[in-house]
């Protein structure tokens, strides 16, 4: 089956072959939408890619966020979704000296974490992984955070294309931040169109090949 | 969508202020360039003249309303002018609803001031009956797209709405003003008041900044000009500037503003 943009309440396909999964319900034997957005079928598991709407935390998603205050036992942290984030001091890897917790992460500063429990008391963040910790350099900016999906594309292709041919570092913050670090300016600013390229054509099928054309047409 | 996060990041305004020192601005402008400027003509029933005036993504709609009312005592043979602007919360996540904040007052008073100071609307011959009977001239301003520099879209939304628009008929007996006929324009000079901000970002100066780089301005100044005399000048935002830079101020504004005002005169005529 191919992709193609669905609207809530739409019928995607008919018949017991397949099962719903993100976002659709199955109803009557008919799989429905339940949001606006790109349908998708992965071995009879019918999803839909939204395309618009607000940022739902999970567990796992790795978010780009800003440091609003901070208390005894450790740092919240606002990433632009409806509760703001907990970052405790367990969860940093590193000796924190808690008269001085200033030291570590200050109001104001950027932080790349991971989130690792959403329980009934808010949000949890970690900065137990890889690449995770204070954003000193780099763009910074916001897109559709529906649209982040894309910009990874499948299995990471899309933002491999996008590294590649720009020799830059792009980290994608799951609730819509992105950040791009490189080696000048310039291939910053170029890398940050190129994943404007992406998101304002989100909806076209093929999009890796065309943001490869795209690449060809617009040499740094 | 829901934005709490309002203020650009720190490290991102670095690599503007960065790029700026190189000549250059991420949305390819050079420092001194304006984005693309739309305008559409006449997009109310009730508004005597009004428009939508888009630079890049920031979007204004200026509509101008004519009444009549007493004058005001220091003034009886004048006609009033008044400007508000208002800053919708449909345009940013940074208006809330309520009364005005500093930022709406602030973007109808200089806008009313380049407007009343240049002397564009020729007040004088919209006296209906000196120290009685006067046409107030109303211009208001939404906010509906804010992108970065509101103040030069409403200045520039004003002065062709004020242009475009059509004199009601005044009914003397009835003392009613028949809104569906037209009595020609209203009476304006040539001194058009084209205003540019100038923005200091690091140490550089820039025209019509984006969101980002109006965040990161430490000093705005916004000159209105009419045939290169200056009507109103206004110096925002809490940074002090030196007499050198002042002046570069006024070369910048002055340079601006002429490839502005050939862009006002693509609608005007």
């Amino acid at each position: 089956m191919e992709r193609k943009v669905v609207i809530p309440g739409e019928t995607i396909c008919e018949g017991e072959d397949y099962l719903p999964g993100e976002n659709t319900e199955k109803k009557e034997g008919k799989i429905v939408s339940l949001r606006y957005g790109l349908s998708e079928d992965q071995n009879g598991l019918i999803k839909v890619i939204p395309l618009s709407g607000v940022y739902s935390p999970r567990r796992g998603n790795v978010v780009i966020g800003k440091v609003e205050n901070m208390n005894q036992n450790g740092w919240i942290v606002e990433i632009n979704s409806a509760e703001s984030a907990f970052l405790s001091v367990n969860e940093v890897p590193r000796y924190v000296n808690k008269d001085a917790m200033e030291e570590v992460f200050k109001i104001g500063d950027i932080v790349i974490a991971k989130i690792w429990s959403i329980g009934k008391r808010g949000i949890d963040l970690s900065l137990n992984g890889n690449d995770l910790g204070k954003i000193n350099d780099g763009i910074i900016f916001k897109v559709n955070p529906n649209k982040v999906p894309r910009i990874i594309g499948k299995e990471g292709s899309m933002i491999k294309i996008i590294k590649e041919n720009t020799k830059c570092d792009v980290s994608v913050g799951q609730n819509g931040f992105v950040l791009i670090e490189g080696e000048n300016i310039e291939s910053e600013v170029f890398a940050k169109k190129a994943i404007n390229f992406v998101t304002e054509n989100s909806f076209v099928s093929g999009l890796t090949e065309e943001l490869t054309k795209w690449f060809g047409e617009n040499k740094q | 969508m829901v934005d709490k996060i309002l203020t650009t990041f720190e490290p991102t305004g670095n690599r503007i202020k960065e790029y700026l020192k190189m000549g250059k601005r991420f949305d390819e402008r050079g420092p001194l360039d304006f984005r693309e400027i739309t305008v559409e003509k006449d997009i109310s029933n009730k508004a005597e003249g009004s428009v939508r005036v888009k630079i890049g993504k920031t979007e204004v709609i200026v509509g101008v309303k004519l009444g009549v009312s007493e004058p005001y005592p220091d003034s009886p043979n004048k006609g009033n002018l008044m400007v508000t602007a208002e800053m919708l919360p449909l345009s940013s996540p940074r208006f809330e609803p309520g009364p005005p904040r500093f930022e709406s007052i602030e973007l109808g008073r200089v806008t009313d001031r380049g407007l009343r100071e240049s002397g564009f609307i020729d007040l004088e011959k919209l006296c209906i009956k000196e120290g009685e009977k006067v046409w107030t001239v109303f211009v208001d301003i939404y906010s509906i797209n804010d992108d970065g520099n509101l103040m030069d879209a409403s200045t520039l939304g004003s002065i062709i709405a004020l242009k475009i628009a059509k004199m009601p008929v005044y009914d003397e007996k009835e003392k009613k003003v028949m809104y569906g006929e037209e009595n020609g324009e209203i009476p304006l000079t040539k001194n058009l008041p084209i205003a540019v901000s100038v923005h200091k970002v690091g140490d550089s100066f820039i025209v019509d900044p984006s969101r980002e780089e109006e965040d990161l301005s430490e000093c705005r100044v916004t000159i209105a000009n009419h045939n290169g005399t200056i009507s109103s000048l206004q110096k925002s935002n809490s940074k002090e500037l030196e007499i050198i830079e002042m002046k570069k101020v006024f070369e910048i504004s002055n340079e601006v503003s002429k490839k502005l005002l050939k862009e006002v005169e693509k609608y005007i005529n």
